[in-house]
C-alpha cells in the first residue's frame, strides 16, 4: 500500500523521468543503512555486546543514544541491527518471489486441477491474519530467526502467486503469445520467453512495498520473543528490552526510529517505482 | 454480482475448515516435544511419568484419530485444555475476547474519526500543507512499529506529563467491576461506579489510539481519494450555486457520498488491527486474546496456539467476505448499470 502523493508530482528539469522527491528520499534512506550494514565494524564506536559503560546512561557525548540494561551502547547495536534485518527480509522476499511466483506463473499457464489444486493452498493460506500464521509456525518451528523467516515466507508467498497468476493470465491472452504457439514453439518456452518478461513490473513494486511490512513482521516477532534472542542486537529484539524499562526511552528509540525509517524508505521507493513502471495505477 | 456472493459463502466452510486443519497440522509438527512443557524438562526422564502425561492429553493417539477427535470436539465448541492455564481454551478465549474487542473497536473507532476528518481537510485543502501535513502523520502510522510507538507515547503521556495512566485496563488498586458484558466501559457504568469507568476509560485512550493511529492512513487516503472524486461532480457545483455553506456543501453534500466506499476497507484495516492488537495488547499488559496468544506461542502451549488460530483465522476470514459484500453493494459501476438498465 501506499500513503505517499501521486497527484502533484512535479518533474525538475534535467532529472530522469524516474526521480521523484520520494524515490530519492527512499533511495537516499537505503543507502544510507545499506553502507551502514557493510561497514560498521570498521567504524563503530563499541562491539555490539560489549559492556561499554554504566548500565542506563542517558545519551550523552560518549554514549549518543545511551546504554542500555547491560551497559552497552545503544547506537553501535542500532547501526549492528541493520546487518540482521535487511539480509533477513532480503532472504523472506526473494524466497516468496521465487516460490510464489514460480507457483503462480504454473497455476495460470497450465490451468485445471494443477491450478486448483495451487490456488486452493493460496486461499487458506490468505486465510490466515499474516502475524498469527507466522507466530504459530515460528511456534512449531522452534524460537529463532532463521525460523521466523521460514515463517514469513510461508505467509507470504501467496500474495505473489495470486499476483502473477493475474498476469500470466492476462498475458497470455496477447496476440504475441498466439503468434509464438503458432510458429510451433514449445509450451515451456511460451511461458518462459513469451510470458514471463512480462509479467515482472507489479511483482517487483510489489516485492519492493513489502520488504519494509517484512522488516516490521521480523521485528514484530522479535520483540514478542519468537524471533533473535539475546544478547543479538536485532531492532524487535532491543524494543522488548526497551519494553521493560519504558521510562528510559533511549533504549528502545534507537531501533525504533531504524524500523521506522527502513519501513518509510521502502514506502517511498515502491511508490515511486509503481508510477514509473505501471503508470495505469496513478 | 449475487452469484459471486453465493460462490463466496459457500467457499467459506472450506475455507474454514482449511484453516483448522493447517493450524492443527502446524502444531502437530512441532521441533520440541510438546510434554517438555507440561510436565517440566526434569520430568522428562520419568518414563511412568511421560507414559501417564501422554495418556491423560491425548498424545498417545495417532495423528489423524487426534484429528478427528479434534473436529468432533470443535464442533461443540470444545478447543481441548490449555497445557499452560489448564483451563479450556474456548474458556480462556472467552473470558479473554471482551478486552480485545474493546481495545480494537476504541481503536476503529478513533482511527475512522481521525482519518475522516484528515481525509476531508486533505481533500478540501488539496496539495497545500495541510493536505501533506496530514499524508505525513498518517504514513509515520503506518510505518511505525507499534510496539515502539507504544512505548513512545507511554512514555510521553504516562511518565513525563503523568496525564494518563500506565499499562492495563484499569487502576490496579481497583478492583475489576462485575461480569456482565466484560466490556469495563459498560461493566462499571452498569455497577454505577464512575471512579471506574473514568478509570477504565483513561486506560483505554493511549493503546487504543496507538492501535488506531496504524489505520487513519488508510482511512484518510481512502476519503481522500473519494472526497476528491465527489467534490469534481456537478451536484456540489450545483449546490454551491444554491448557496449552501461550504461547510454544508463539504459535510452534507460531499462526505456523505464519500463515506460508502470508505466502509469497504473496514476488511483491509482489520488485518493491520489484529496485527496491531497482538503487540499492543503486549506493550500495554492488556489482558486480551492477543496477550493471550503470545504466551501460548511461547510456552509451546499447543492447544491454545491451535485455538488462537483458528479463532482469528475464522474472524479474518469472516470480516473478508463482509468486506467482498460490502464492495458489491456499494461499487458504482454495478449501481449505475443497474439504473440504466431500468
Amino acid at each position: 500500500m501506499s500513503l505517499t502523493a501521486s497527484g502533484n508530482r512535479k518533474h525538475r528539469a534535467g532529472l530522469p523521468q524516474w526521480a521523484t522527491l520520494p524515490v530519492m528520499l527512499g533511495g537516499v534512506i537505503l543507502l544510507y543503512w545499506i553502507v551502514v550494514g557493510l561497514t560498521i565494524p570498521l567504524w563503530a564506536p563499541y562491539e555490539p555486546t560489549m559492556l561499554a559503560g554504566m548500565r542506563f546512561q542517558p545519551p550523552n557525548a560518549e554514549h549518543w543514544l545511551g546504554t542500555d540494561a547491560l551497559g552497552r551502547d545503544v547506537f553501535t547495536r542500532t547501526l549492528y541491527g541493520v546487518r540482521y534485518s535487511l539480509p533477513i527480509a532480503g532472504m523472506v522476499i526473494f524466497c516468496a518471489v521465487l516460490i510464489g511466483c514460480t507457483l503462480g506463473a504454473i497455476a495460470g499457464f497450465v490451468g485445471g486441477i494443477v491450478d486448483s489444486i495451487i490456488m486452493r493452498l493460496v486461499d487458506v493460506t490468505l486465510s490466515f491474519p499474516p502475524i498469527l500464521l507466522a507466530m504459530a509456525v515460528t511456534a512449531a518451528l522452534g524460537p529463532g530467526l532463521g525460523n521466523a523467516a521460514i515463517a514469513m515466507v510461508i505467509v507470504w508467498w501467496p500474495i505473489y502467486a495470486r499476483l502473477m497468476r493475474a498476469q500470466v493470465l492476462t498475458v497470455r491472452e496477447r496476440e504475441h503469445v498466439e503468434a509464438a504457439v503458432a510458429s510451433g514453439a514449445t509450451r515451456p518456452r511460451v511461458l518462459v520467453k513469451h510470458i514471463l518478461p512480462l509479467c515482472w513490473s507489479p511483482i517487483i513494486v510489489n516485492a519492493t512495498m513489502d520488504f519494509g511490512q517484512v522488516v516490521l513482521l521480523v521485528a514484530s516477532l522479535s520483540f514478542i520473543g519468537l524471533g533473535a534472542a539475546p544478547p543479538t542486537p536485532e531492532w524487535g529484539q532491543m524494543i522488548s528490552d526497551g519494553a521493560l524499562h519504558f521510562y528510559r526511552w533511549w533504549i528502545a528509540a534507537g531501533p525504533g526510529i531504524a524500523i521506522l525509517s527502513i519501513v518509510l524508505g521502502f514506502n517511498f521507493l515502491g511508490d515511486g517505482l509503481r508510477d514509473f513502471l505501471d503508470p495505469r495505477s496513478k | 454480482m449475487s452469484t459471486y456472493i453465493v460462490r463466496r459463502l459457500i467457499a467459506m466452510p472450506l475455507l474454514l475448515l482449511g484453516v483448522i486443519t493447517v493450524a492443527f497440522l502446524l502444531t502437530h509438527f512441532t521441533a520440541a516435544d510438546p510434554l517438555t512443557s507440561i510436565i517440566g524438562e526434569r520430568q522428562m526422564n520419568n518414563p511412568a511419568v511421560v507414559e501417564a502425561a501422554r495418556a491423560r492429553w491425548g498424545l498417545d493417539r495417532s495423528l489423524p484419530e487426534r484429528y478427528v477427535i479434534y473436529l468432533g470436539n470443535l464442533l461443540q465448541g470444545d478447543m481441548g485444555t490449555s497445557f499452560r492455564t489448564r483451563q479450556p481454551v474456548a474458556h480462556d478465549l472467552m473470558v479473554r475476547l471482551p478486552a480485545t474487542l474493546e481495545l480494537v473497536i476504541s481503536a476503529m473507532l478513533l482511527g475512522t474519526i481521525f482519518g475522516v476528518v484528515l481525509g476531508v481537510l486533505a481533500a478540501r485543502f488539496r496539495d497545500g500543507p495541510i493536505d501533506n501535513i496530514a499524508r505525513f502523520f498518517a504514513l509515520i502510522g503506518a510505518s511505525a512499529p507499534v510496539f515502539w510507538t507504544g512505548l513512545v507515547v507511554l512514555f510521553i503521556f504516562s511518565v513525563q506529563l503523568g496525564w494518563l495512566p500506565g499499562p492495563g485496563r484499569i487502576d490496579s488498586r481497583a478492583v475489576a467491576p462485575p461480569f456482565v458484558t466484560g466490556f469495563y466501559t459498560i461493566d462499571t457504568l452498569v455497577a454505577g461506579d464512575w471512579a471506574g469507568f473514568r478509570s477504565v476509560l483513561m486506560h483505554l485512550i493511549l493503546p487504543a489510539s496507538v492501535l488506531g493511529w496504524t489505520v487513519t492512513g488508510i482511512v484518510s487516503r481512502m476519503v481522500r481519494a473519494s472526497m476528491l472524486d465527489v467534490l469534481s461532480q456537478e451536484y456540489i457545483l450545483a449546490a454551491r450555486a444554491k448557496g449552501a455553506g461550504p461547510l454544508r456543501v463539504l459535510i452534507n453534500h460531499a462526505l456523505r457520498n464519500a463515506m460508502l466506499p470508505t466502509l469497504t476497507i473496514l476488511g483491509f484495516s482489520f488485518a493491520y488491527l489484529i496485527t496491531g492488537a497482538i503487540l499492543t495488547e503486549t506493550i500495554f499488559s492488556w489482558p486480551g486474546i492477543g496477550s493471550y496468544a503470545v504466551a501460548a506461542a511461547r510456552g509451546l502451549d499447543n492447544p491454545a496456539i491451535v485455538g488462537v488460530t483458528i479463532i482469528g483465522g475464522a474472524a479474518f476470514l469472516i470480516t473478508n467476505l463482509l468486506t467482498d459484500i460490502a464492495y458489491a453493494l456499494v461499487d458504482p459501476r454495478v449501481k449505475l448499470s443497474r439504473q440504466e438498465g431500468s
